[in-house]
């Protein structure tokens, strides 16, 4: 036993907290859940990995059929096929992440009720986890959008922001729904509904210029992810569609969706932090 | 009645002499209460829909607990079941949060609580031992290399791959209790403990802990109820050293004329001694309902090793017949460190001399 003499003097013992002990070891734990679930997903079933393919593949099939032939929504808008499947694919990593993460602090019960650790590390695999599949998932998505023919452009060196933003607001959803379930059990069962009436809250099946300025338009640029999809397909797929600001109509009317993206994530972070010691007793 | 009994002190002959070594773990002042709904609302409907004033009993745990175990120590909470035993390891291992209060610390620490380290059974052992390292702090090749020496401890060798879930629990206890000896921390916090494994996995614990001892570990074991059904291993006594005692009884209702009794028993449930006393000349011969006993000092010790079992009673006016209180099983402990055989170490002075 090595006696490192610091280590024997008395400190201050803080009790179970969000943080707290170290950032190597708080990123040490959190790769290795992380990995530990990634492998149990990608071993765990006979499609392993594929099935984090199929799922966005399939739905995109099912909505591209729907809205080229059924509903001619998709054939006026251009690359409408890739713009689904970037939209799905992306839309795919916020839903998966918060519905994983909403039940992860339950689900780990086990480790919860009898370490001390950060417990932070808890929502944010999940998402970490949402982020290796969607890395695999983009490589598909990005073979698939130069076969369509769309040029490559300098502004696709930006997606790596497009990404961060999307990133922290799924974390400080993560963050929030994880804490609150502990407390209320149904917030993962409102969630799953909450998520869907999301998606077509989004500009994913439609893009946002088809809506005339109305209430409901309004509405939907209140949605953060709104004005995120919107400037990723300016930069991504499409340069000729508006920026997030000028299908906004200004800088002004972005305002309600920065404030409601700013007050999720500190918000999550602040209910996480709040519950955190108190999780395991809850449990 | 309730029976705490702090266990005696292990400590070489030297080591008491020097006084105790510093302080390992501090606690003052420690308040925690739970709030127990009569009803109890955790879905969102329950809670927007009951207007009322929510109804909760609050539960005091823990009121104002303070001690110091020092380094080396081998420190015994005991208590019935719902007494706060494990809340307040809870919160020695920084899972629950005190209400009040703080607590010190001087080293790392390893808890073993509810007969378990932590573990998640959808991982091998393998994923699980390495989890458990990093989450005491280590690097993560730091804790694979601590694998074999868990694997062969828990004697799972050809199981190292298999999920935990499906471990019996007994190969369970046995994967957490090694995983909590092998950590090098240099506290260990250990709840419900050692009905682990079989006869010859106990005796390898006890080992262990005389080992520990020697390495000047500190150990916090938390007692299960007072009859505890099974061989709970307590604590442990080097040969010679006195038994130190001290059992606090308190009344439930009126006991005229109480005498209290202490008794040995071997591994055989052979009574090797036994003390009875009464209160002392000058208190009232009688204990009112909440009244409490502390009945301590020090006992010879002439236990040749091997395992002993601490018995307990309470008889009413004076008299052995009636008896109020029958604890047949209050701690377990192991005498260890000497070559005496028999049942009892007896002094002599015999010499031999050539005639």
């Amino acid at each position: 036993m090595n006696a490192d003499p610091a280590r024997l003097e008395l400190q201050e013992v803080h009790g179970p907290s969000a943080l707290g002990g170290g950032s190597r070891r708080f990123f040490d734990l959190l790769w290795l859940i992380s990995l530990n679930e990634f492998k149990k997903t990608f071993f765990g079933t006979f499609l392993g990995y594929l099935w984090s393919l199929v799922r966005p593949l399939l739905l995109f099939a099912v909505l591209l059929v729907v809205f080229t032939r059924i509903v001619k929504l998709g054939n006026s808008i251009e690359f409408y096929p890739v713009l689904l499947l970037f939209n799905v694919v992306l839309f795919g990593f916020f839903q998966e992440a918060t519905g994983v993460a909403v039940g992860s602090v339950l689900a780990q019960e086990g480790i919860v009720r009898k370490t001390q650790f950060p417990r932070l590390v808890i929502p944010l695999s999940s998402v970490l986890i949402g982020l290796f599949t969607l890395g695999l998932n983009l490589i598909v998505v990005f073979i698939f959008i130069l076969a369509f023919g769309v040029d490559p452009t300098w502004t696709w060196l930006l997606f790596p922001v497009i990404l961060l933003l999307l990133l922290v607001l799924t974390c400080g959803v993560s963050l929030l729904l994880s804490a609150l379930n502990v407390r209320f059990r149904d917030v993962a069962i409102i969630w799953t509904v909450l998520a869907t009436v999301l998606m077509y809250a989004t500009p994913i099946i439609y893009p946002l210029e088809i809506i005339g300025p109305s209430f409901l338009r309004d509405v939907l640029l209140a949605n953060p992810l709104t004005l995120i999809f919107e400037q990723a397909r300016h930069w991504m797929i499409e340069p000729g569609a508006p920026s997030a600001i000028a299908a906004a109509g200004g800088w002004l009317h972005i305002l309600p969706a920065t404030t409601i993206y700013v007050v999720v994530c500190v918000l999550g972070a602040w209910v996480f932090r709040r519950e955190a010691p108190r999780i395991a007793e809850l449990l | 009645m309730a029976v705490e009994t702090d266990n005696p002190t292990p400590a070489s002959g030297v080591r008491r002499d020097q006084a105790q070594g510093p302080v390992a773990i501090e606690a003052r002042g420690i308040d925690k209460s739970f709030r127990l709904p009569t009803h109890k609302v955790d879905s969102l409907k329950e809670r927007l829909t009951t207007f009322s004033k929510r109804e909760f009993r609050e539960l005091r745990a823990l009121r104002d607990v303070s001690f110091d175990v020092h380094r080396g120590e081998f420190f015994g909470i005991v208590g019935r079941n719902g007494s706060g035993k494990s809340t307040l390891l809870k919160i020695l291992a920084s899972i629950y949060a005190a209400d009040a209060g703080r607590v010190r610390m001087a080293g790392r620490l390893a808890p073993f609580i509810e007969l378990g380290v932590g573990f998640n059974p959808d991982l091998t052992a393998r994923e699980n031992v390495e989890l458990n390292g990093v989450m005491m702090g280590l690097h993560r090749d730091e804790a694979r290399k601590r694998l074999p020496a868990i694997l062969e401890f828990a004697e799972l060798e050809e199981f190292v791959d298999m999920k935990l879930k499906n471990y019996s629990s007994g190969m369970l206890v046995r994967l957490a209790f090694s995983v909590m000896i092998q950590s090098d921390a240099e506290i260990l916090l250990i709840d419900e403990v050692l009905a682990v494994g079989d006869a010859s996995f106990q005796q390898k614990c006890a080992d262990v802990f005389h080992e520990m001892r020697d390495s000047d570990r500190t150990v916090v074991l938390v007692e299960a109820q007072l009859q505890s059904e099974d061989g709970a291993q307590a604590t442990t006594v080097e040969a010679k050293a006195p038994l130190r005692l001290s059992a606090v009884f308190e009344a439930r209702r009126e006991v005229e004329g109480p005498t209290f009794g202490f008794a040995l028993t071997n591994a055989d449930d052979i009574q090797v001694a036994g003390v009875g006393l009464q209160l002392d000349v000058g208190l009232p011969d009688k204990l009112e309902p909440g009244q409490r006993v502390r009945v301590s000092g020090e006992i010879e010790n002439r236990l040749a090793p091997g395992r002993y079992v601490l018995k307990c009673w309470v008889h009413r006016n004076h008299n052995y017949a009636n008896l109020v209180l029958h604890s047949p099983h209050v701690l377990d402990f192991v005498v260890y460190g000497s070559d005496v055989t028999g049942v009892v170490a007896v002094d002599h002075d015999l010499r031999a001399v050539i005639e």
